[in-house]
């Protein structure tokens, strides 16, 4: 078992690579420092001064690959690929547009994100295997079939309506909860709970689908007629043996967004104005911080890889029959 | 002439699109497996009634992809043709009663009055009331006969819908006739009964769910036109445009972004996806990591850091486009790029999975052993057994595509602000909610019509999946993607 992580994770640093990378050419390469600046200062005030000034201000007045200036090692290190991109690996991120140290406010911002997204994941998965379970329970009956629309009609309407209906319906014309913001401690709670019930329910319907489908497809099989020849109730059926294996298939989909969740969301956080990850990419390409965005791209895809290895080992543990070589 | 037709590059793609759906058509009606999958989707009443919506949708977004600008009126002393700078479409042209008749600022849908008090003079005082709209109801000299005159127009407008209704029914059933060589009364007659004029041990095509629809479009089609006549229907936004009209113009952008984006995704996917099964060896080991790589990376970050980009590359290059319809153009054509830039990796990854397992089958060894070569055998033998996943991944990531380009618009990385589109209406709706009282008409327009095509594309999509390859677990694929948006 742990030869087998060490070696996926080793498998992990060439794609690492390979995503620094696709970065560094699309930061870099596509458009070169000189016209990021000359975007970002604005037609006005483009002089060759001003140009180096922003470019020295960022790091970025370095050649890019090779520095035939310098000496001996600086050769190689004292370019932009090494500093904006190589010490990525070691999350040393730099600086942002405002001066502050970009990996500083990530791990800050982590707490909020988690706060929201942790919630939403447990809640969720709780309530979506709970309505697949019970469509299937009443499996072949209007109940099931008006909950199968009720999916459908659920899953093709856009995130963005069910954020700004529930909050004009809760906090708006309801009044129950604060329309946005966030503070620390036990008094999060009321600024959370919005954002998770809507994120819960916006998610549930494409999702109790798929599940609905897996469980059909198992409680079709011989041993779920022999527990019920047995003399076991539904019930019993369908939490004891239905669920369990329908679980593999569920938790490939699961387990790999559970370090993404450090993440965030980007439209929840943005519109309830919570201070995590999600809406400081948000502020990121609004502003058009370039370090940031770099930065958050690799984060993700570090989460992502952990997410995958995760679920390797996870199948391990619900399913004996696999076994990791 | 009277215009000087402009061909924006979106239109030409999304022409060649639909030549090619027609070609595709043709080539299915003669090979007779693909015939039937199709007479499937053809069975189902759901499939049948979302065709006929995505089809009005489509008709909308064509008729907005044929462009124009408008001669100027010759000027005294200047024999010289002058067009004017707008670019114009043949939508446009149709709804120009809507484009036109703008109002000062919001009002309600089918008001009369404007939305906001306004200082004005009435009988030499100066008082404070809302001021009669513009166009809305402007025809009205005495407000009191409102209802009537609405529900006079609607049930105008509903006539029409349905005249154009029976119109349909006796084209398509005498075409019906003319195929299965009976009389045009059968044919209809045989339509609404569930068999289709030429039954031939064959399940009957779904027409009367079709004709129900289509009823539905053409009823609804007529009331709002005969509401637009004389009213905002939707209502107007912030600088007095009508809301109706603005929603029908996004209808293109969200079709473009559906279907376009597939011209990119396509040729990635299959090519490589192909060569990594077929070929095996480093071929596969060197594409597999292509698509770990990008499949690694979060899919909206890596969507932004590329229209950030883009946005860059548009912008110091001003000179590029002339007009900013081009520009626009420009930008919506980058953003399906990109989009297929970072989507083809889940269908490159299904198709190597195929490939593997088609290339062992006997067939394809015996190809081999006949001395065919590589580049033949992936065409003629594995390429047309891999069309269903291809064409069942197309129409299941229009929906999502749709839905994405809303959020996208919506964070800053979508289309061109200037550019109608759904994400564009919702942002600029968003915090009308907040006003007092609430403004709600552009954002359920939007709602609507959104929830509309995508509700049809999920749908339809569902029927294709089912009689493509109802084995094959496709909703994982749609999960996962979701999941990681």
């Amino acid at each position: 078992m742990i030869a087998y992580i060490i070696r996926r994770l080793l498998y992990a640093i060439p794609i690492l690579i390979g995503v620094n990378l696709i970065t560094f050419l699309l930061f870099f390469v596509v458009n070169s420092p000189d016209d990021m600046a000359r975007m970002q200062l604005g037609a006005k005030r483009v002089t060759a001064e001003a140009i180096e000034k922003w470019k020295a201000e960022r790091g970025y007045d370095k050649p890019l690959v090779w520095n035939a200036g310098a000496s001996g090692l600086a050769h190689a290190t004292d370019t932009i690929l090494f500093d904006k991109s190589v010490r990525m690996f070691v999350f040393d991120f730099g600086r942002a547009d405002d001066g502050r140290d970009i990996a500083l406010e990530i791990r800050s911002r982590m707490g909020p994100s988690l706060a929201i997204a942790l919630p939403t994941f447990v809640l969720g998965l709780f309530v979506t295997v709970s309505f697949a379970l019970l469509l299937v329970f009443f499996r072949n009956t209007a109940l099931d079939v008006g909950g199968v629309v009720l999916c459908v009609a659920a899953m093709s309407i856009s995130g963005l309506f069910y954020i700004i209906g529930g909050q004009y319906l809760v906090s708006k014309v309801w009044n129950l909860v604060p329309i946005s913001g966030y503070s620390g401690g036990l008094d999060a709670a009321k600024f959370l709970i919005l954002p998770v019930l809507i994120s819960v329910i916006g998610g549930v319907g494409a999702s109790a689908r798929w599940y609905r489908t897996l469980f059909i497809e198992e409680i079709n099989k011989d041993y779920v007629r022999t527990a019920r020849a047995k003399g076991l109730s539904e019930l019993a059926v369908l939490f004891r043996h239905v669920l369990k294996n329908a679980m593999i298939p569920i938790l490939t989909g699961v387990v790999v967004v559970i370090p993404m969740l450090f993440m965030g969301s980007l439209l929840l956080e943005s519109f309830f104005g919570i201070p995590g990850l999600g809406s400081y990419t948000i502020d990121a390409i609004g502003s058009q911080d370039f370090a940031v965005v770099r930065a958050m791209v690799f984060i993700g895809s570090v989460l992502y890889i952990v997410g995958l290895l995760l679920t390797d080992i996870s199948y391990t543990l619900v399913d004996p029959r696999v076994r990791l070589n | 002439m009277d215009f000087k037709p402009v061909f924006l590059w979106s239109d030409i793609l999304l022409w060649a699109l639909v030549a090619g759906c027609v070609v595709l058509a043709l080539y299915c009606r003669r090979q007779d497996y693909l015939r039937r999958a199709w007479r499937r989707v053809g069975e189902s009443g759901i499939a049948m009634s979302s065709a006929m919506v995505l089809a009005a949708f489509m008709a909308v977004g064509m008729l907005d992809s044929l462009h124009y600008q408008p001669r100027l009126p010759a000027q005294a002393g200047n024999p010289d043709v002058q067009y004017a700078p707008e670019v114009l479409s043949a939508l446009d042209a149709l709804l120009s009663g809507l484009r036109l008749n703008s109002e000062k600022t919001y009002s309600a849908p089918l008001a009369l009055s404007s939305f906001a008090k306004e200082m004005m003079e009435r009988d030499g005082t100066q008082v404070r009331d809302y001021p009669r709209l513009q166009f809305g109801g402007a025809h009205l000299s005495d407000p009191s006969r409102h209802a009537a005159d609405l529900s006079l127009r609607a049930s105008v407008g509903a006539a029409g819908g349905v005249a154009a209704w029976a119109v349909l029914v006796c084209v398509l059933s005498c075409a019906l006739a003319w195929r299965g060589r009976c009389s045009p009364v059968r044919a209809a007659r045989a339509m609404w009964r569930g068999g289709d004029g030429h039954a031939g041990g064959e399940r009957p095509v779904a027409w009367r769910a079709a004709l129900v629809t289509a009823l539905l479009l053409c009823l609804l089609a007529g009331i709002a036109g005969g509401l637009a006549s004389g009213y905002h229907v939707f209502g107007t936004d912030k600088v007095g445009q009508d809301v109706l009209y603005l929603s029908l113009k996004s209808v293109r952008t969200a079709l473009l972004i559906g279907t376009l984006t597939t011209l990119v995704t396509l040729p990635l996917a299959v090519a490589l996806g192909l060569m990594a099964g077929f070929r095996g060896g480093w071929w596969d080991d060197a594409i597999q990591y292509i698509y770990t790589v990008l499949n690694s990376i979060p899919g909206v970050l890596l969507i932004a850091a590329m229209v950030l980009m883009m946005q860059v590359i548009i912008d110091t290059h001003p000179e590029w486009f002339e007009t900013a319809a081009e520009r626009a153009d420009a930008r919506l054509l980058a953003l399906c790029f990109i989009l297929g830039l970072t989507s083809w990796t889940g269908l490159c990854r299904l198709l190597r999975a195929e490939t593997l397992k088609l290339r062992e089958l006997d067939y394809v060894q015996a190809a081999r052993a006949f001395g065919v070569s590589d580049a033949r055998i992936m065409a003629r033998h594995i390429l047309p057994n891999l069309m269903h996943i291809v064409l069942i991944a197309l129409v299941m990531d229009f929906s999502g595509l749709v839905l994405s380009e809303a959020v996208l618009s919506y964070i800053g990385i979508g289309v061109d602000t200037t550019m109608n589109s759904f994400g564009t209406m919702i942002n600029s709706a968003r915090l009308e909610l907040s006003r007092e009282p609430v403004v709600w008409w552009s954002l359920a327009a939007a709602f609507v019509l959104m929830l509309t095509l995508v509700l049809a594309a999920n749908l339809f999509a569902d029927a294709v999946r089912d009689a493509f390859d109802p084995r094959f677990q496709w909703r994982a694929r749609r999960i996962s993607k979701r999941a990681a948006a």
